[in-house]
Order: C-alpha cells, then structure tokens, then sequence
C-alpha cells in the first residue's frame, strides 16, 4: 500500500511540474522497499532485545536490574550465575534456534513458492527427529547426535525433492513431504519403541523442542552455522532472487533453477537441522515466521526478517511456558505447538 | 435424512448396473477430476466376486496370523487349541487362544472401522486422500485416551468415551476446514497440522507418568497387543453402529458427490449429512483409535483399494473398503511379527511403510493437488 501511494505521486501531476522518470520511479519504489526492511529489522530487533532482557529479570528468583547488568558486565555477584549462567544462555539459545528455524522455514517457503512448504510441514525436521533418536538410541552422544540430524535432514529432503519430480514447486512437493513426514513419525515410533524407558523418556522431553539445558557451547555452534549459511545465502542472492521470476525468464538470465532450488532446499534442511539437534524440532517456528515476516516488511525475500521473527517467536514462547500458572513448566515447543497449529489452519481458512 | 423415494437418480443406478452404456457413465458419481476405476464399470456380479475374493483372502489372513509369530505352529495345532483346547499342547493353547486370537480380532475391528471412516471421509471431504489417521481424527481420540488416563481412568468404557470426544474434536476442525477449500492438498496439510499440535500436547501428557509412557509409547505407535478381547467385545457394538451408518449414508455421499447444488436439488440436506458423516466417522475411528492406537493410512490404503476395485459409488466402496482395511491391519500385524525376529515391529509402523508410498504414488499421478 506504501508502494501504491509512492506510484500514485510519481504519476505526471496535472500542472506537468513533476514529470519523474521510469528510473526514478523505480529508485523511490526501492527506496519505500528499504526503508520498510530497515524498520522491520530494527523494529523487531527491539522487541528482541526487550524480551532477552525480561527473561534475564524474570523467574523463580527475580533479579534486579542492578544485578542483571553488573552480572552482564561479568561482575561478581549474587546473581551471576543465575543470569549468565542459566537465563542468558537459554535465552541466546532460544534465539539462534528460532533465528535458524525461521531463516530454514522462509527459504523452502519461497523456492517452492508456496506458504505450505515449511521445514516442518514436509518432514524435514521429522527426519532429523528420526535420525537423531535412532542416533540417540544407538548409543551415539553430542557430535555423533549432529551429524545423525544433518544426516536425517537431508535425506528427508532429498526424498522430497526427487519423488515430487518436476522441480521442486508447488502442492505436489507439500504432500509429498506430508508423506515423509508421516513416514519419519512411523521411524520415529520405531526408534522409541526399541529405546530403553529413560532414554525413551528425555527423547520424549526432547522431541516436544526444549531450550531449557542450554549451554554456551550449543549457543556458539549454532550462531556459526546460522552465520555460514547467512553468508551463503548473502553470496546467492542474485540466483535466489531470480527464483521469484518464472523458471523460463530465469534460464534466460543464464541460471538453472532446478539447481538453484535443490540447493537452496539443503540449505533449509541444514538450518533446519542444527535448530533440531540442539532444541529438537521446536513445532510450528519455521512455519509462522515467513508469512509473518512478510506481513512486516512487505515482499522481498525477507530471510533476515523470518530469522528475527523465528528468534523472537521462540523467546517470548519460552517466557510464556516459564510462567504459565501451576508446576507444569511446559517444554518450548508446546507453547509454540499449541499456538501454531491454529495459526495454519488459521492460515489455510483464510487462503481458501 | 431423506428416503431414497426423494431421489430421482433411483433408476439410473440400475441403468449403470444392468449395462454400460455411455449415457450412465455421465451419471455417473465419480468426483470430477478424479477417473473412475479402470475398466469396465462392475456390475453386480463383478461386485459380488470381488467381495467373495476379498472375503476368502482375509480368511486366509486370518488362518495365517493365528499359525504364524515367534513360535511357528502347524494348522493342526492351531485347530485343536481351538476346538479342544483340553487334549491340545498347553503352551499352544496359550499363544493361540490368549495371544494370536486377541490381536487378530483386533486387527479385524480396527481395520474394519478405519476402512469404513475412510470411505464416508472420503465422501464428505470430495478428497481421495482423506484417512482418519492424516487428517488428525485419531490423533484427537488418542489424546482423549491420554487425558482419560492422565484422570486416572483406565477402563474400556471411560477410554472410548474420551476418545470419542477426542476424535469429535478434531474431526469437527476438519469438517470445517474441508467445508471451506476444496483442495486435497491444503486439507492434507491441515490435517498434518492438527496431528502435530494434538501430538504434542498428548506427548507432554505422558511426559508426567512414566509408566504410562511405557505402556503408551507402544500403543501411540499402532499396536494390536495393548487390549485383549474383552475390549474388542466392549467395542464392537460402536463398530457395528457405525458400518451400519456408513452403508445409510452411502446414497447421500454419492448425491454429494456431484456438487453440493446438484445434492441440494435432490433433496437432501448438506448440513444433515455432513452432521452425519462426522457422527459416523467419530464412533468408527474413535473405536479403532482406542483399540489399537492412532493408525495413519489404513483408511487411504483400504479406500484406494476399493475405488480401483469397484468404483466411487459409496455404496460398493463400503464393503470393499472394510474387507481391504482389515485384510491390511492383519496383514501388516502378521508381516510385524515375522519380519524383525526375534522382535515384532508394530503393526502401525508396518502399515506406514506401505500407506506412505501409496500416498505419494497418488499425488505423482495427479489426483491430489
């Protein structure tokens, strides 16, 4: 609607004073574009940062803000550890976890063109959750749970890609990946069926998505992959741009689009993979955040803002599962479950 | 609802039975866009065969699981534990009569009911891909059961109940969403939905007792080992109600078929059949459900089979569709018990190992968008 009015005022003017070039036009559309991003990145970076700081203030010992910052500043103090010992790392990990899920969740959206197409939705999170608690149930602890969840991330997508044929676009891909997904969830039944009762009982805790055991070493591994593959992404912007334009216009720009979306459809599994490895598969994230970094910053590709969105969206759901009434203390990805699932339906009912 | 007297198309279907002629293929229910099964239209006879055909296959199933498992025994044993349970090999007796036949039953009841709600699904949802299990039906009567046994409720009656509940809950979400788009894929989608936010709460209800984890880990998975046959007894009666159901509504979901205005001129009322349907599809997924847990694709599996075999005319379908589904179940608890020794794998998982290849092999043909 901004974009509407800028076109409206770039129009020749009935007096003929302000006749604006076709180029212009464009620049001031660009421009409305950037500014747009610009507030939707900082605005939602506030809200952030506000919330990271009630988590720090807020919980079962609440602690001063005096306390808070001389512990941020590495003070000695009476609630050092609580702050940067448990709330900060827990609060940073929601974050990255959020971050990466809903980077992962609004790139396949946007390669496959359709809103549906999320991490989630098409059993790429459920073939990292398989893998890594048949992982888990093989004996295999910290790396080797990884590399299972990497492993089981791409397979799953892999799987997707080449029984939904024809490219990777549209309906075709979501129910195939419904299919998987369905498919990883009978793996998974098997893999905690087969699991002795303890172990059965935290992969149980994990799968829900939990960012209650965070530890700075899990928060600095996946702050380096979100960061790798931002850079990734940063470097094929140009390709993936052209993914929006019609495959034939694309091959005309000298770009193979199959190419470019398989590839970019392992770079969402990867993203996606990490956040489960360390959280589990925190429900619904990768699948709010695009639509709903769109609303905020208009079209464009808007992957740093589905990532700010995914970040925010798990901390304040990990705020709300601390401080729901009674003992229950939910895991993270109930809260956000249970919100998101109304969320797409709500999302499907509008679109119908 | 109303009585076939208000139906015009009452003699058309004898036209299709008796010959196939051009002109009742235009009358044909089939959806649009999805073909009719291959071939020639069955007529009657055809119908009966691939009845008599099914029937004889499942009895076959039937003799196969209770002489197969862990311990291999000969029809001869089988038959005397039996008939003479007091001259046959005590330890025979046991595993044919308190094990093999509690699981077979099972299977049979839980298959029947999931084909069955498949069809009417299937019916009311204009979707060749509608399963009480994808679309998030079983899911809602699991958590039922979970929350019935989180109260510390664990009889038959009080689990029913709740997984009624539960699957009416879930089943009314669907109905809603499927009312609303016409789009198998975005009602797939929705039901995926549905699944995932119902199996995490479920999930974090077994979080807080660990021995009902224990004993519902399996179950959550698909098991015919979790109830004896005192369930299926307590049980069938809500079967049977809702076969019978299914079978009454097959002319409505035929009408339904050709659109909701062509229905709505034949007189029937969309609100009641669809009210109907979602009845039916509850008592009959809710059962199974409570049997032998939140099975996913046994109902696409069986209603698939039955569309190739026979037709889309509801009435065909049902039958077929209840044959094939507990033909599947019984299939897949014998292949579980056989392919992993000396483990079994659960019935559920088997049946998803087949179920999900033939959901993608329907969306790669085109008939789901």
């Amino acid at each position: 609607m901004t974009a509407a009015g800028t076109t409206a005022t770039a129009q020749p003017s009935p007096d003929g004073a302000a006749r604006v070039s076709a180029g212009e036009v464009v620049r001031r559309l660009r421009a409305v574009d950037t500014r747009r991003g610009v507030l939707a990145v900082a605005g939602l970076g506030a809200v952030l940062v506000v919330l990271v700081g009630a988590s720090l203030l807020l919980g079962d010992v609440r602690v001063p803000v005096a306390d808070v910052l001389s512990a941020l500043r590495g003070e000695p103090g009476p609630a050092a550890f609580i702050v940067t010992g448990l709330r900060l790392p827990r609060a940073m990990l929601g974050a990255v976890v959020g971050a990466l899920l809903g980077m992962s969740g609004a790139l396949l959206q946007s390669v496959v063109r359709n809103p549906l197409a999320s991490p989630d939705v098409v059993g790429v999170t459920g073939g990292a959750s398989a893998a890594a608690v048949l992982a888990i149930g093989a004996g295999a602890v910290g790396a080797g749970v990884d590399v299972a969840a990497l492993g089981g991330a791409l397979g799953a997508a892999a799987l997707v890609v080449a029984l939904s044929g024809r490219g990777v676009l549209g309906t075709r891909f979501v129910v195939v990946g419904v299919a998987v997904a369905f498919a990883a969830t009978a793996v998974l039944g098997y893999a905690l069926t087969r699991a002795n009762l303890t172990a059965a009982r935290s992969a149980y805790r994990w799968l829900v998505g939990s960012v209650g055991t965070a530890a700075w070493s899990d928060v600095a591994r996946l702050a380096a992959v979100l960061a790798a593959v931002s850079l990734l992404l940063a470097i094929a912007r140009r390709p993936l741009a052209a993914l929006r334009l019609d495959d034939a216009a694309a091959r005309g720009l000298g770009l193979q689009p199959e190419r470019v979306r398989t590839a970019a459809v392992a770079g969402s599994a990867v993203l996606a993979a990490a956040a489960v490895a360390a959280a589990g598969p925190v429900a619904f994230v990768a699948f709010v955040s695009g639509p709903l970094a769109r609303r905020l910053r208009g079209h464009g590709p808007a992957l740093a803002t589905a990532a700010l969105v995914g970040a925010t969206a798990v901390v304040t759901a990990d705020l709300v599962a601390q401080h729901l009434p009674g003992s229950l203390q939910p895991p993270v990805g109930l809260v956000t479950g249970a919100l998101g699932a109304p969320f797409l339906l709500w999302v499907l009912w509008r679109e119908a | 609802m109303p009585s076939r007297s208000d139906t015009p198309d009452g003699d058309t279907d004898h036209v299709g039975d008796a010959a196939v002629s051009p002109p009742a293929s235009a009358l044909d229910p089939a959806p649009a866009g999805h073909p009719p099964a291959r071939g020639v239209r069955p007529g009657g006879a055809a119908l009966a065969r691939t009845l008599a055909i099914g029937a004889g296959v499942l009895a076959l199933l039937v003799v196969v699981s209770l002489a197969v498992g862990a311990r291999s025994t000969p029809l001869g044993d089988v038959v005397a534990a039996l008939l003479r349970p007091a001259d046959a090999d005590p330890t025979t007796v046991v595993v044919v009569r308190d094990l093999r036949v509690p699981r077979t039953v099972l299977g049979l009841l839980a298959g029947a009911a999931l084909g069955a709600a498949g069809v009417v699904m299937r019916g009311v949802t204009r979707n060749p891909v509608a399963d009480p299990g994808l679309l998030g039906v079983n899911a809602g009567a699991a958590l039922g059961v979970v929350v019935a046994l989180g109260l510390g409720r664990t009889d038959l009656a009080t689990t029913v109940v709740a997984a009624l509940l539960g699957a009416l809950a879930a089943a009314a979400v669907v109905a809603a969403v499927a009312a609303r788009t016409g789009s198998p894929a975005r009602l797939v989608v929705a039901g995926a939905a549905i699944t995932a936010g119902l199996t995490s709460v479920t999930t974090l209800l077994l979080l807080q007792d660990p021995t009902a984890l224990d004993r519902y880990r399996f179950w959550t998975v698909g098991a015919l080992t979790g109830r004896g046959l005192d369930a299926a007894a307590g049980v069938a009666p809500l079967v049977l109600a809702g076969l019978v159901g299914a079978v009454a509504l097959s002319r409505p979901l035929d009408a339904l078929a050709l659109g909701d205005d062509v229905a709505r001129g034949l007189g029937y009322r969309l609100g009641a059949v669809r009210a109907a349907s979602v009845a039916v599809v509850v008592a009959l997924a809710g059962a199974a459900t409570a049997l032998a847990g939140p099975l996913v694709f046994v109902g696409l599996v069986a209603v698939h089979t039955a569309h190739r075999l026979v037709g889309a005319r509801h009435a065909r379908m049902v039958p077929v569709a209840v044959l094939a589904g507990a033909a599947l179940l019984v299939a897949a608890d014998v292949v579980g018990r056989v392919v992993a020794p000396p483990g079994e794998l659960e019935a559920g998982l088997v049946v998803a190992a087949i179920g999900a290849p033939v959901l993608i092999g329907l969306v790669r043909s085109g008939s789901v968008r």
